[in-house]
């Protein structure tokens, strides 16, 4: 059983404050990803937890136990490193076994928990090699086994498999899927890649600039975005932002985006629900390209676009349409549309719509 | 993987075979020079022109570590016969070695080659091992002022330390320092030392502080970490660091000489001060000097391949 706890946590690299009051409960078992660009504190943060980085203000908390002015040693968590980190002159045997020689565990004992890891990670037959006649999937079933060998309270993983090929980055994706879900223990992960976090997580963390923009289950970041930011990083291909300005027309809302001469048809509670923000023209929309839908002949609630560069990506298109002076990113099948400068209809579909306060980028928790 | 080389490359390649095999020469002549002279008879040493084939004999080495004297007359045969194979190449000579008793009276040689010895490899553990942990400070801390130390460090080697002999000669004199092992060892250290940390510091920054950073998640404290992690990565450079601080200790001639007479005497300043007795008897001290170089031969060949990275260090980017 182990939860650990960041309370007001502040970190400053001379004049540059990297970690803004940070707050996050993190319950056992749970597999957390923190997730943002490079530079957004993600790193920071989970040294932190090691106790490889101090911390200016605030508390780290393991199971209720303040451990903020611990050594790194004393803190009973292991922490597997972007490059493996794994000693070259050391056999892979031995790599393991490192963590259990710091304890006064026997070596009986020692070669015991060892090779029961070394079978959980099936690296039982590279026990004798050096980490250097590894291939980078392997040194990392090593690094995760070094981790896990002594059983830690919690285990930190820094963009483990960053450094692999992506066909390797898959396979080893799943396999620390299937560990987790085999040994469970409490997880931190740290990543800039948003479907190994979306894949493995039980919550994401997204941060940005050293603060926290959301921190919530797969879905919830994917499907309810707390702000512009969390919209365009989780979501590939990127989800369109664009301004638009609200009206009521014959019964219905209407949402123009940019400078389009015609807008989009939306259910007419949009109204009630943006609650005068319309009236402001503070709002900004937001609909990932597989909500943008198209088709060749008119409909009602279609308004006529030109296409302009069409991505083949195999089994879907992304589809460039321009609205106006705006270019709104459709999904649609592969070859759906001809080639551009093809006329073709398009509709925005409520239900997949977000909106946005275009000054603060806050969500505003509209849906249809 | 054979790589395709065009005809000028090839030309290239035989001049700077050609190039290195002349300057294999050049360096291996007097090395070649010393090895022969000291296996051959006293009289061909000086021959005009240079004799290159003869037989080779020992007897410079019976001379080197013994103690002789000029015979006035010749030797008794009864004595002669019973003398051992190499006391006879001694009254070939014309010479006798002195005993005490039945004991031959050994020369000062061994005496001198083990000061050498003593405070050589004393005076490269010292400054290897105090470089290591300076560089590794310098290359993982913050340090307040660190580059203008690292400068202070280096400006040490500005001076030619000649220059200093004579204030260092009478500081010695006054702290009872001259001619004593622990003084000269002092002095290789100060040497050395500033070599040590800033080549050590080269190596240390190349070893990724992830290993370190670890060993300190799996449980050990940073000086095991040190110790566990960073030495053996470390391995090589330190081996090369020592070869370098052994071989400046080893050859070292100007303050052995000056700061040391008798007790503590190495053997470069020892072997040239045997020309002065007598006629100079140049295979004897061809055979000192031969013996002298055996030594640093061994070690730098034992860590050759360490010396190599050394040398090329920081011309290769991993």
């Amino acid at each position: 059983m182990t939860q650990i706890e960041l309370r007001g946590i502040e970190k400053f690299f001379g004049a540059v404050q990297v970690i803004h009051n940070l707050n996050l409960a993190i319950t056992d078992n749970e597999f957390i990803v923190l997730l943002g660009q490079s530079g957004c504190g993600k790193t920071t943060t989970l040294r932190a937890i090691a106790g490889l980085e101090t911390i200016d203000k605030g508390d780290i908390l393991i199971d209720g136990k303040a451990v903020q002015h611990l050594k790194a040693a004393d803190r009973d968590i292991a922490m597997v490193f972007q490059s493996f980190s794994l000693y070259p002159h050391m056999t892979v045997f031995e790599n393991v076994a490192f963590p259990l020689r710091a304890t006064r565990m026997s070596s009986g004992e020692v070669d015991k928990s060892v090779r029961e890891v070394a079978r959980v990670l099936r690296i039982t037959d590279l026990l004798d090699k050096r980490p250097s006649a590894l291939s980078g999937g392997d040194m990392q079933r090593v690094a995760i086994g070094r981790a896990l060998v002594r059983r830690p309270k919690a285990m930190l993983m820094d963009e483990p498999i960053g450094a692999l090929d992506a066909k390797l980055r898959e396979e080893m994706r799943a396999e620390i899927k299937r560990l987790h879900v085999k040994q469970g223990s409490t997880t931190i992960y740290v990543t800039h890649d948003q479907i190994e976090a979306m894949s493995l997580a039980d919550r994401i963390v997204i941060m940005h600039e050293g603060f926290i923009q959301q921190v919530g289950t797969p879905d919830d970041v994917y499907s309810h975005p707390a702000n512009l930011f969390v919209a365009q990083f989780v979501g590939s291909p990127v989800m369109n932002i664009a301004e638009a300005s609200v009206a009521d027309q014959a019964g219905a809302a209407s949402v123009t985006v940019g400078d389009a001469p015609a807008g989009f048809e939306f259910p007419r509670q949009l109204l009630s629900k943006l609650n005068g923000h319309a009236a402001n023209g503070g709002v900004t929309l937001g609909i990932r390209p597989e909500g943008v839908l198209v088709r060749h002949d008119a409909a009602p609630g279609y308004i006529p676009v030109e296409a302009n560069i069409i991505e083949p990506l195999g089994s879907f298109d992304i589809v460039d349409l321009k609205v106006g002076s705006k270019m709104l990113r459709a999904r649609t099948k592969a070859g759906y549309v001809s080639g551009p400068g093809e006329k073709v209809h398009v509709r925005i579909d409520p239900e997949q719509a977000h909106f946005f306060d275009t000054a603060s980028g806050k969500s505003l928790g509209v849906r249809l | 993987m054979a790589a395709v080389r065009t005809s000028s490359e090839v030309a290239f390649n035989r001049i700077a075979i050609a190039a290195v095999l002349i300057a294999t020469l050049v360096f291996l002549a007097p090395i070649y020079w010393i090895a022969s002279t000291a296996f051959k008879p006293k009289e061909l040493a000086v021959s005009v022109p240079p004799t290159v084939l003869f037989e080779p004999e020992v007897t410079p080495f019976v001379r080197l570590f013994t103690k002789r004297v000029q015979m006035q007359k010749t030797v008794d045969p009864q004595v002669y016969d019973a003398a051992p194979w190499w006391e006879k190449r001694i009254y070939d000579g014309g010479e006798r070695v002195l005993k005490v008793g039945k004991d031959v009276q050994l020369s000062q040689y061994p005496d001198r080659f083990m000061n050498s010895l003593i405070v050589a490899v004393i005076s490269t553990v010292l400054a290897v091992g105090m470089g290591t942990f300076t560089a590794y400070g310098f290359s993982r801390f913050k340090i307040a002022g660190e580059a203008d130390l690292l400068f202070f460090i280096l400006s040490t080697r500005m001076l030619p330390p000649v220059v200093v002999a004579i204030p260092m000669f009478l500081m010695y004199r006054m702290a009872g320092l001259n001619d004593s092992h622990i003084g000269l060892i002092i002095l290789y250290v100060a040497f050395n030392l500033s070599f040590s940390v800033w080549l050590m510091k080269g190596f240390m920054d190349e070893i990724p502080k992830e290993y370190e950073e670890a060993a300190l998640v799996d449980g050990y404290t940073r000086m095991q970490a040190f110790f566990k992690i960073v030495l053996p990565e470390a391995a090589t450079g330190i081996a090369a660091t020592a070869v370098f601080c052994f071989i400046t200790a080893w050859n070292e001639y100007a303050f052995a000489l000056i700061m040391t007479n008798r007790r503590a005497q190495t053997a470069p300043p020892f072997i040239p001060s045997q020309i002065g007795s007598g006629l100079p008897d140049w295979t004897t001290i061809a055979a000192g000097t031969f013996l002298f170089l055996l030594p640093v031969a061994i070690f730098t060949f034992l860590l050759r391949n360490h010396l190599l990275r050394g040398v090329t260090f920081g011309a290769i980017r991993k």
